[in-house]
């Protein structure tokens, strides 16, 4: 069961940082499905599961939200 | 004459060498000169990023950019003329700071304030708080705060204070440096 972070309505740096909040508390193989809709989240958890080493699984797009599935390195 | 092995125990110490120099930390250095409320949130917002990646980030905090961390309120006592005109007249902390650009007198950080709750993009005070909760380390400039009377107890909590080789150790070790 993936873990559902829900970031709506929040700006730039706010979903990475609430992101690298969750991932400090979260064990290894724990699987995230984050929620933004801030048009430059596609790129900025690219970009954060790149430099961290976690693992991207997918990202999906539902009108204005982007969603990013993630497991924990 | 070198001798085989000692032509490749040379190469060995040569690849380490390369290795050590392609060696990529991520971490990053900033000097926070301007105390403009503009520069300020780019100077946090940048420093929140790093942090969330996992990279270490040190900010040298000199001059102007000192209002950035004063407390919101302090007193100037025991200080000379020159020293309590120029706190009197400097704003203190993250809610005083001007815009370098469209400062109208004090009217445009309030509007953009206003238009950041509007948007929901975190303030600048509340960026500072949570770089520190992640564990940024922050250096005041030592001669900085003499030149203007600042003393450590005027700057919030868990601030270092040190002197250019203070700043150029971090950066010599950070990948990244950035002059704000």
């Amino acid at each position: 069961m993936a873990t559902n972070l829900d970031f709506k309505g929040l700006a730039c740096p706010m979903p990475i940082m609430k992101t690298a909040m969750a991932f400090k508390k979260a064990a290894s193989g724990d699987v995230f499905e984050i929620v933004s809709d801030d048009p430059g989240f596609e790129p900025d958890i690219t970009a954060w599961c790149s430099e961290t080493g976690n693992p991207l699984n997918g990202i999906t797009k539902d009108g204005n939200l982007i969603i990013a599935t993630i497991t924990k390195k | 004459m070198s001798t085989d092995t000692e032509v490749s125990s040379q190469a060995q110490a040569l690849e380490e060498r390369i290795a050590k120099l392609e060696e990529k930390n991520g971490n990053l250095t900033m000097a926070l000169l301007s105390g403009d409320f503009d520069k300020a949130m780019g100077a946090f917002i940048i420093a929140n990023g790093a942090l969330a990646m996992g990279k270490e980030v040190s900010i040298f905090v000199t001059f102007w950019g000192l209002d950035v961390i004063k407390k919101p309120s302090f007193s100037t006592a025991g200080r000379g003329f020159l020293e309590k005109m120029v706190l009197w007249m400097r704003p203190k902390g993250p809610g005083k700071l001007p815009t370098s650009k469209m400062n109208f007198a004090g009217i445009g950080p309030k509007l953009f304030n206003f238009m950041m709750k509007q948007k929901n993009v975190e303030g600048l005070g509340s960026l500072i708080t949570m770089s520190q909760e992640f564990g940024v380390k922050i250096i005041a400039c030592q001669m900085s705060m003499d030149l203007m009377g600042i003393k450590k107890e005027d700057l919030i909590d868990g601030v270092e204070v040190g002197g250019v080789a203070a700043f150029l150790s971090e950066s010599y070790k950070s990948n990244t440096t950035l002059f704000i």
